[in-house]
């Protein structure tokens, strides 16, 4: 079925900044986008605006780089009216969780058919270097000389809030991994969000230093696999185990926990308490940061419905045109 | 189209029913002019509600009016002011007597003015009709509730299901005083209720009893005529509403067009009957989205738009204003889209259920950057249907974003509806699809040399993958470009573009050839403003109307004909933004304006005089009249 090579998706010069994490993730989706199969004219990349959101202009696909934070909107009406069209929703971290946040949230709850893709690179890049809704409190940025007073959202706790039915996360410069949560991010029926951990080299250089080399992802980083142990470490000697509320790191083999202690990752399973606590892991609270596929529930996807229910509609009435409408009024003549 | 008929005043009779929002008025009113309608009457209808969904019952704020005008011919407005006034309550009688004429008949349920309700209403006595300075001779009083629940009793329904039936009693005596066929009421409300006949049957009791008591009491409206049916274009009409109007021009538009209709939409009143309209209408392959906000119906459309739907939005008052960014991005994209903007009371939330043509400088010039929109304004109700279809073919023809403004007045106002005997009568509809030459080589920006339209290249199409986007585009490439040559060049094609749309000559009326005030105006104020012209006539003076349905662009012949008469009035419900408009269009095009802003349709013995006064300046002049220079 695999027809195409990356090249048939590639298109143009990127012009970010030497070193910018979106150049190793375009690379990664156009290789994605060639082991999808889906050929170029079936595809739409539609995005915002910021640094990120110029991806459209690098893929040889239909494309439209829209307007600040609309994207998750434009896609979703050009779905709805385009099922057949594979749709790839570009947006950063401002973009989506800022200004489009609204939008974000309800492409979520509906659970249209979307291949949303969060660049977080935790900065406004293109206005030079804003702290955005994603930058830590106390941030020091041009807009915070102090440092920020206020709390950045947690993409997934946002996309998991607005009941979303998956949940990915990559770095941009691991490619295997980037390839492989984008693939299953196509293949889910329904709005998913994949987080892309990318730095700013001119703006918020380090912002994902732990995780950003194999080196830094070996120590602090767990690759989670539906169905497989969670494990982590250089010799996968580390495990997480459920401990009351919460998710516990363990030595295997050590203080009593064997490996059958330790939880086997369950990326169905509808409840989606446990795969949150996952994807809120972070090292500053001595937990790996979670990579992979998260969250992949199936559930009735929007574009599907309403298409179903035209059907179911249009078997239930008697009028189908115009002119069958028009007669379903009260009407009288004047001879 | 409207000089022909002759509208002769007394053949006309303008009654309005009112009562508590819910007591049925709108209902009996639309069931008085349909039944009209079908005898050959000219019927329009004005319903007034106020934006409490139910204030406390029988007070002053909760009073909803619905006014039909009825007529030998056919009729402009829903009229000034009523013949008969239905009043179900005291509050109603307190705040819509001001909407009679002098020696109107009254029709008062009087089981609904007693001591609690005339406190309700703010009387100070029993003596209403005193307090009102009412002549009683002119009033027919009658205990309406008593009756209904009589002619109920051996129905087995509760009280509440019969007080409801109230609205019908009124009915009932409305159609004994201008001796309507009650058969024709009955065959009405049997298919109306055709799945409650228990419903249909009371009903049609209650009307019969009113009638009865009409005619056992002699009840008469002394200054009421008996309304003849006149020659109406013959042909099958329905009543419609300028919302639904709006919608069914939509839905014809996209089958014409053989695309999707898909609408984006956020609940705002009064637009919200139309996504009420178009999601009934799935079976017609309609999709609605109700989505998260006004920006949101907007550019969901936009993207609907860019993968290959008839693609609108629709909205009023604020909604506009959080739509502009993404009209903005259909702008610099050349993609179809229909913004319809019924206009309500402004600014911000204002007047959310009353009607003004305050968005019309919005609709133009609203947007940053150069941005060139075409802008159509619905003449009437009905025209809501041929305004829809021509916004919609010319997004598609063209690739451009249109406005279609409507307002509260015409979009909840009622008219007569020719229905087409088949789509054939409907003009063709031919999106600007690429052609197979353009394969493989197609840039969005190719274009029609004539036209200046660029070719439409729906995406799933293989050899026209393209980009779209909000940033500025070589005109011939299509990659980014900040080039300053180029620049100028798109503004001054997309302007260029939407100048070329051919749009026809504006039409003018009455006394055309030597006039001695042309009246302008545009949109829905036409009914109005004709039957102002109509009544200056009839008076002797020479008039001439010419009422502007495009208004980007503007007609060819719009200079000439604006410079042709001596005196221009361009009359509009705000503070001057067509006459704004017409200056920067005409060179030294200096008008009288007449400019209301009340949030009510316009009075046309009001026009009449301001008019007059333009004509024999020697009288008083009235304040809102006046020179727009500052003289």
């Amino acid at each position: 079925m695999n027809d195409y090579t990356f090249n048939d998706y590639k298109k143009g010069q990127p012009r970010w900044c030497p070193g910018c994490g979106d150049h190793f993730f375009l690379a990664s989706l156009h290789k994605a986008m060639a082991e999808t199969g889906v050929a170029p004219h079936e595809m739409a990349v539609i995005s915002g605006i910021g640094c990120s959101s110029r991806l459209p202009y690098y893929v040889n696909t239909y494309a439209m780089q829209t307007i600040h934070g609309r994207a998750a909107a434009i896609a979703t009406g050009a779905k709805i009216v385009n099922p057949k069209l594979c749709i790839w929703q570009i947006s950063g971290d401002g973009d989506g969780l800022a200004i489009g946040g609204n939008h974000f949230i309800h492409a979520m709850r509906r659970n249209i058919d979307l291949n949303m893709i969060l660049l977080n690179n935790r900065i406004y890049g293109l206005t030079k270097g804003q702290y955005s809704p994603t930058s830590p409190r106390g941030f020091v940025s041009k807009s915070s000389p102090y440092g920020t007073v206020e709390d950045p959202f947690r993409p997934a706790e946002l996309c998991f809030g607005a009941r979303g039915h998956f949940f990915a996360r990559c770095v941009a410069t691991d490619a295997k991994g980037s390839i492989e949560v984008l693939k299953a991010a196509y293949e889910h029926k329904g709005a998913s969000v994949t987080e892309v951990l990318q730095n700013c080299v001119i703006f918020n250089d380090h912002c994902h230093d732990i995780v950003y080399n194999n080196e830094g992802r070996k120590k602090n980083a767990i690759y989670v696999r539906h169905g497989e142990k969670l494990v982590f470490g250089e010799n996968n000697e580390f495990g997480l185990v459920q401990q009351g509320f919460g998710l516990k790191v363990v030595e295997i083999g050590k203080d009593g926990y064997t490996i059958d202690d330790v939880l086997v990752h369950d990326a169905h399973c509808e409840d989606n308490t446990l795969q949150l606590k996952l994807a809120m892991m972070s090292p500053e609270d001595g937990f790996p940061i979670a990579l992979g596929v998260i969250r992949d529930v199936e559930a009735p996807t929007y574009d599907e419905a309403v298409h179903q229910q035209l059907a179911d509609v249009s078997a239930q009435k008697k009028y189908h045109n115009f002119m069958e409408l028009l007669e379903t009024n009260d009407i009288w003549e004047v001879k | 189209m409207a000089e022909k008929l002759e509208v002769k005043e007394l053949d006309q009779v303008v009654v309005r029913f009112s009562g508590d929002s819910g007591d049925g008025m709108q209902l009996a009113g639309n069931i008085f002019s349909t039944v009209s309608a079908t005898v050959g009457n000219g019927i329009s209808t004005f319903p007034d509600y106020p934006a409490d969904i139910r204030a406390p019952q029988g007070s002053l704020t909760g009073v909803s009016g619905f006014q039909v005008h009825i007529g030998a011919g056919k009729v402009y407005t829903p009229g000034d002011l009523c013949d008969v006034l239905v009043a179900m309550n005291a509050a109603a009688l307190k705040t819509q007597y001001r909407y009679a004429k002098p020696g109107a008949t009254i029709i008062i349920d009087t089981d609904s003015f007693g001591p609690k309700d005339l406190e309700k209403a703010q009387f100070k006595t029993e003596d209403y009709l005193g307090e009102m300075d009412i002549d009683a001779d002119r009033v027919i009083a009658c205990p309406m509730t008593q009756m209904v629940k009589a002619a109920l009793e051996d129905s087995g329904m509760d009280n509440k299901a019969m007080l409801k039936c109230r609205n019908m009693f009124a009915l009932g005596l409305v159609c004994w005083l201008f001796d309507r066929d009650l058969n024709l009421v009955a065959n009405f409300l049997k298919e109306k209720f055709a799945k409650k006949p228990a419903i249909a049957e009371a009903n049609i009791k209650v009307i019969q009893a009113g009638y009865d008591y009409g005619h056992n009491t002699h009840s008469s409206a002394t200054n009421v005529y008996r309304i003849e049916s006149s020659v109406k274009e013959p042909g099958r009409y329905m009543d419609i509403t300028g919302n639904k109007a709006t919608a069914y021009g939509l839905i014809a538009a996209a089958e014409k067009a053989g695309l999707p209709l898909y609408l984006g939409s956020y609940p705002i009143t009064p637009a919200t009957d139309i996504l009420h309209e178009l999601s009934k209408h799935k079976s017609c392959g309609v999709i609605t989205v109700q989505c998260e906000d006004e920006i949101s119906g907007c550019a969901s459309a936009v993207g609907a738009a860019f993968a290959g739907a008839l693609a609108a939005t629709s909205t009023s008052g604020p909604g506009i204003c959080l739509k502009s960014e993404a009209m903005n991005l259909a702008v610099i994209d050349e993609l179809p889209l229909v913004v319809i903007d019924v206009q309500r009371g402004g600014p911000s939330t204002g007047l959310p259920t009353k009607s003004e043509q305050t968005d019309l400088l919005q609709a133009l010039y609203g947007r940053n950057g150069e941005s060139p929109m075409p802008v159509i304004a619905a003449l009437s109700p009905t025209d809501c249907f041929d305004a829809a279809f021509d916004a919609a073919k010319m997004a598609l023809e063209h690739l451009t974003p249109v406005v279609l403004l409507t307002d509260a007045f015409v979009a909840n106002g009622s008219g007569a509806f020719l229905l087409p005997e088949s789509m054939d009568e409907l003009e063709d509809i031919n999106p600007h699809y690429v052609t197979p030459e353009l394969k493989g080589h197609y840039t969005p920006y190719f274009r029609d040399p004539e036209t200046l339209v660029r070719y439409w290249a729906i995406p799933g199409q293989e050899g026209y993958t393209h980009i779209l986007g909000g940033l500025e585009k070589d005109g011939r490439t299509g990659a980014i470009s900040t080039d300053p040559e180029n620049h100028d060049e798109m503004c001054r094609l997309r302007a260029e573009k939407v100048a070329r749309i051919p749009v026809p000559d504006l039409m003018v009326e009455g006394d055309r050839d030597r006039a001695d005030l042309l009246i302008v105006g545009f949109g829905s104020t036409y009914g109005h403003l004709y039957s102002a012209m109509q009544e200056l006539r009839k008076k002797g003076h020479r008039v001439a109307l010419a009422q502007f349905r495009y208004i980007n662009p503007l007609p060819k012949n719009t200079a000439r004909v604006l410079r042709k008469y001596p005196n221009v009035v361009v009359a509009e419900q705000n503070l001057g933004q067509l006459a704004a408009y017409l200056r920067s269009q005409v060179d030294e095009f200096v008008p009288y304006q007449f400019n209301q802003v009340k949030g009510q349709p316009f009075v046309v013995s009001e026009l009449v005089e301001a008019f007059e006064n333009i004509l024999e300046p020697r009288r008083t002049r009235i304040s809102s009249v006046s020179l727009s220079m500052s003289d």
